[in-house]
């Protein structure tokens, strides 16, 4: 780990004006990844603004019928909300099914939405990898790839976004507010808020360098049966190899989106018209244009089966 | 003492304190924190500095310049020394890529510099400032794409397995084509990784010639006389301590880069240095059970009688590393008149592969009970049943050595019995539990029983407490406890009137912990010091040592009751003496027996596999702590779970290392995925092995268990997967509809 300078600001305007006005500065939140990936020095801020003391740490109702969740809301406390639990079952269930108790307990919101990739190559400093050093060459590509990218990757990268949390909040048709060094607000649909890497892979997010994540905000609910069913290579705390939100309504009809297919949550609302035909067909639509490695092909019968798994245990 | 005829009645078999479930001496201090493992012992040396290790970036190559300015200039830097400022060190024992020094590498993270400074953070910062210039060279790193150029090889495991380049009896060939029923399949297991808990960690201190290194080991001895040897320094100059080991499984037998940089650190730095490898290092720097390509071949009569068996396994290694002996138990564990095994050795410039947790039999079982299960479907004869048809009471290459004691046919039956076989559904496919397909799985479990000379020193002190002393590790296994249990046997006092002092190479060289072979050896050392002690105690009392009877605290003798305490009242009694063995062995073959049954589910739609009922029965002599071996036990179990289902170390083919180096990546079974285990041991004194008349029994939990899961898994969905471990994506595509 470096070294770097520490500050914690009063507001959240004074800490996105205090990471504009420090190079190479970064926020701190519950650290959970951030923290790790600044030991192996794949991160290497000189400076940390630590968010902590901002409060914005409640969930509260919004006019519209939904829930503004703050940005520090933790997830051990945002998966027991009685709110969420009733209301937003998919997103209370992708939260536990992540990490473990003692992570979930220090992790945020905003930070969960933040958490970077963790394809082997990103963890390694000796190797290429365009996220963690751009123009250096994607080592996944040919390499070991079973857990990367079948969809949604590019020629410099076939990282995924890793969380669970978001997953559920693209289903939902979340929102994430933000502020900049300059107070001005911003609602950023979570559709437009993980990037896909293009020739920069760098880039995880749409932030801009000075914009602090101040809330997420659900719409009103959707009611329908709502899972979260996570397949990943053993029982708990592990990194989905696939994992499929949905909410079902009564009639057949509903939403989905996966996860660990891409470089962010996963979601193509015109394949949801085809729920009521079931998986084979929402997957054909939902992966359509995939371009796997040979070692992550079985992701796309995964995913159908998984998908089926859901809507079986949504008709149940 | 020299063991070289049967046990006959001795004072262990009163089993007032032996045999008995006692509470490990060491729990609380574990429990509690207070046991200090050896990146904790500040107290030990004052004014530690911290080293830190890099590693090499490439996987084969050289150096051609390292430039230190910038590290060197860093805040809290002490020095640093690098492998072009060190000739090539000799290499240890049982070691094959020299841990440090030179220009060559020879796999990745071979260490190539430790940077000592006053803080870990420190040192860790400027390590990563060091500038290594690499001419990169190409290397082998695919097994499969090497194994046809394999050579056949002789070689020994380290723990006990050992087998030849072609081992033959009678004519294989012949009774395989003869043969009305045949199998011929290839199976193959991944490179796994030791994923202990505790890194491997030393503090290195010098006081002019004499070294003493506080580390982790599971081999005292051994790693003494190592230490010596790659440093160049007599061996009389080197103490090794290793009270408390957080696990090793193997990966902790050999002196490795952590206890070598911190005592090359220390000298450079002129004051103690501690060392520990980062979980990454640990993955490619140290060593990793081996991957192996295994060819089974079975002939049998229609009614099931194994004609012609053979197994031939290929691994891979690093110049003049050894093989993974997989097809040793093969020669032992069942009937057969016609036989070959034999083992090939590719070159790979993979990290070093050696011992891990019970070497050779845990993958070698993982080909052959899966062929055995093939082979009982083939022969349409239930698993157990085909198993027990061929057992053998005698070593089958040389018949006229029978086995000291052998009861695999007991804990098959009884295990059956206990797990209620009857109750699986032979055809495949069949058994539904709402979205899990359910499946029924059995594997013989297999290792031998190793002897090896150890030694131990115990004091009746003043106070009337007994102390042991002895090189003997505790990796976690029970040592302290079932050494305390012993000495309390034979001294005729409470446990808690026992001292046990362990892991310092001051004290008689033991055993050691690997091969399963600690606790049988340790405790009959100790048994043999104490014979010296009671000796000792009835000459000063004035008894007849013959027939004195040590018992709560007292010695007997006719009519004369003398309180032990009184022996040692003029002066503390010290005894040594280490038990031997003669040719008992040879003789007779001495081996341990399991019966490993499975439960799983699959479930329908991912293919996800998960184990719902575990048993595994045990015959391995006397045993000595049931609580304590049944931990080993259950913990193997965990270890054979993790092998059929998730752990394998992921080769970049073009680059040359393991890509997911560490524990998000490398996946090792957690609680969630363990269900009840139940075990059952037939405790069966077997007085061939010692005057404790125990066997081995940790590695024995780890055996056949990947098999007895993918028995399971056939069994549960009719899909057979011969590559382990057996992740969903390997059923995926052959999975029922499941609509």
């Amino acid at each position: 780990m470096k070294s770097f300078s520490y500050e914690r600001p009063e507001s959240p305007a004074a800490a996105a004006a205090a990471l504009a006005a420090t190079p190479n500065a970064k926020f701190i939140a519950g650290g959970t990844n951030l923290l790790d990936l600044m030991k192996l020095q794949i991160e290497t801020p000189t400076h940390l603004v630590d968010v902590n003391g901002l409060g914005l740490d409640t969930i509260a109702p919004t006019p519209e019928g939904g829930l503004r969740i703050g940005a520090l809301v933790r997830n051990t406390d945002l998966a027991a909300d009685a709110r969420v639990r009733r209301d937003y079952g998919v997103l209370s269930r992708a939260l536990l099914a992540g990490a473990s108790g003692q992570l979930r307990n220090k992790a945020t919101t905003a930070g969960n939405l933040l958490q970077r990739t963790r394809c082997p190559y990103f963890y390694d400093t000796a190797q290429a990898c365009n996220k963690r050093r751009p123009g250096s060459g994607c080592s996944a590509l040919d390499g070991v790839s079973r857990q990367l990218a079948i969809i949604g990757g590019s020629e410099a990268c076939i990282a995924t976004h890793p969380g669970d949390m978001a997953v559920a909040m693209r289903v939902l048709d979340a929102t994430v507010e933000t502020v900049d060094a300059l107070g001005h607000e911003r609602a950023i649909p979570i559709a437009d808020f993980h990037r896909l890497p293009g020739d920069r892979p760098e880039a995880d997010t749409t932030l801009k360098s000075d914009e602090l994540i101040t809330a997420v905000t659900l719409p009103k609910p959707l009611g329908g049966t709502q899972i979260y069913r996570k397949v990943r290579d053993r029982a708990s705390y592990a990194f989905a190899l696939v994992s499929v939100a949905a909410v079902i309504q009564p009639d057949g009809t509903g939403r989905v989106a996966l996860g660990g297919v891409g470089p962010k949550p996963w979601r193509v609302e015109a394949a949801e018209a085809d729920l009521p035909r079931g998986a084979k067909a929402v997957t054909a639509g939902l992966l359509a244009g995939a371009e796997p490695t040979r070692e992550n092909a079985y992701k796309l019968t995964l995913a159908e089966r998984t998908l089926g798994a859901a809507l079986t245990e949504a008709r149940a | 003492m020299k063991f070289d005829t049967p046990a006959t009645q001795n004072p262990i078999d009163q089993l007032k304190v032996i045999g008995q479930s006692v509470n490990r001496i060491d729990g609380k201090f574990k429990t509690t924190g207070t046991a200090a493992y050896a990146y904790e012992r500040h107290d030990v040396a004052p004014n530690q500095a911290y080293g830190y290790v890099l590693g090499a970036s490439i996987a084969k190559g050289r150096i051609r310049a390292i430039d230190d300015t910038s590290a060197r200039a860093a805040p809290g830097v002490v020095t640093i020394v690098t492998t072009l400022d060190t000739p090539p060190l000799a290499l240890g024992q049982m070691n094959y890529a020299n841990l440090f020094g030179g220009a060559e590498i020879a796999h990745y993270h071979q260490a190539v510099a430790v940077v000592v400074a006053e803080t870990f953070e420190q040192a860790r910062a400027a390590a990563f400032l060091l500038t290594v210039d690499y001419e990169t060279e190409a290397g082998r790193f695919d097994l499969a794409a090497e194994a046809g150029s394999a050579e056949p090889v002789g070689g020994d495991s380290g723990e006990g397995s050992d087998s030849g380049p072609g081992d033959r009896v009678g004519d294989f060939e012949g009774a395989f084509a003869a043969a009305p029923v045949t199998l011929d399949h290839t199976y193959t297991t991944p490179d796994e990784s030791h994923a202990m808990m505790e890194p491997h960690a030393t503090i290195a201190a010098w006081q002019g010639e004499k070294l003493t290194l506080w580390t982790s080991n599971q081999m005292i001895a051994w790693s003494k006389g190592s230490v010596a040897k790659i440093l160049g320094i007599p061996k009389e100059n080197v103490r090794v301590d290793s009270p408390y080991i957080g696990g090793g499984f193997g990966g902790k037998l050999f002196v490795r880069a952590d206890a070598v940089l911190a005592a090359l650190a220390a000298k450079a730095a002129r004051r103690p240095v501690k060392v520990a490898l980062t979980r990454p290092l640990i993955v490619n720097n140290t060593t990793h059970r081996p991957a192996t390509i295994q060819r089974v071949r079975l002939g049998a009569t229609r009614d099931g009688i194994i004609t012609a068996i053979a197994h031939e396994s290929i691994s891979g290694n690093l110049k003049d590393g050894p093989p993974e002996t997989a097809v040793d138990q093969t020669k032992l564990l069942y009937a057969g008149a016609h036989r070959l095994t034999g083992m090939k050795l590719a070159r790979l410039d993979l990290p070093e592969g050696n011992a891990m947790r019970a070497p050779g039999e845990a993958p070698g079982l993982m080909a052959l009970e899966v062929a055995m299960d093939e082979m009982a479907e083939k022969l349409g004869l239930d698993p157990v049943e085909f198993r027990i048809r061929n057992d053998t009471q005698v070593d089958p290459g040389n018949p006229e050595r029978p086995f000291s004691q052998r009861d695999l046919v007991g804990c098959l039956t009884l295990g059956a019995t206990t797990f209620g076989w009857d109750k699986r559904n032979p055809k495949p496919g069949q058994v539904r539990d709402g979205h899990w397909l359910v499946g029924l799985g059995v594997a013989s479990g297999f290792r031998n029983n190793l002897l090896a000379k150890s030694g131990a020193r115990v004091r009746l002190e003043v106070d009337g407490r007994v102390t042991v002393e002895t090189d003997m590790t505790d990796i976690g296994t029970g040592s302290y406890t079932i050494i305390a249990q012993t000495a309390a046997e034979m001294m005729g006092v409470a446990l808690d009137g026992i001292v046990v002092r362990l892991g310092d190479s001051d004290h008689p060289a033991s055993a050691g912990s690997g091969g399963q072979w600690g606790a049988n050896n340790a405790t009959a050392g100790v048994y043999a010091a104490c014979v010296k002690l009671r000796e000792a105690v009835a000459q000063r009392l004035g008894i007849n040592s013959a027939d004195a009877v040590f018992a709560d605290g007292v010695v007997r003798s006719g009519n004369r009751a003398v309180p032990l305490c009184e022996a040692a009242a003029s002066g503390e009694l010290v005894a040594e003496d280490a038990i031997e063995y003669g040719d008992l062995s040879k003789k007779q073959q001495q081996s341990t027996f399991a019966g490993h049954f499975v439960e799983v589910g699959v479930d329908i739609h991912t293919a996800e596999i998960r184990v719902r009922r575990m048993l595994a029965v045990c015959a391995a002599g006397r045993i000595l702590n049931p609580k304590s071996a049944r931990s080993q036990v259950i913990g193997g179990m965990v270890m054979g779970v993790g092998a059929a289902l998730m752990e394998e170390l992921a080769v970049d083919t073009r680059r040359g290392f393991f890509v997911n180096h560490d524990l998000a990546g490398y996946e090792v079974p957690v609680h969630a995925d363990i269900p009840h285990q139940k075990v059952i041991f037939l405790d069966e004194p077997d007085p061939q092995s010692s005057p404790m008349k125990a066997k081995g029994v940790g590695e024995l939990g780890v055996c056949g268990v990947g098999a007895a899961v993918a028995n399971a898994v056939y069994n549960a969905t009719g899909l057979r997967v011969r590559d382990y471990p057996l992740t969903l994506d390997k059923l995926l595509d052959r999975m029922p509809d499941a609509a």
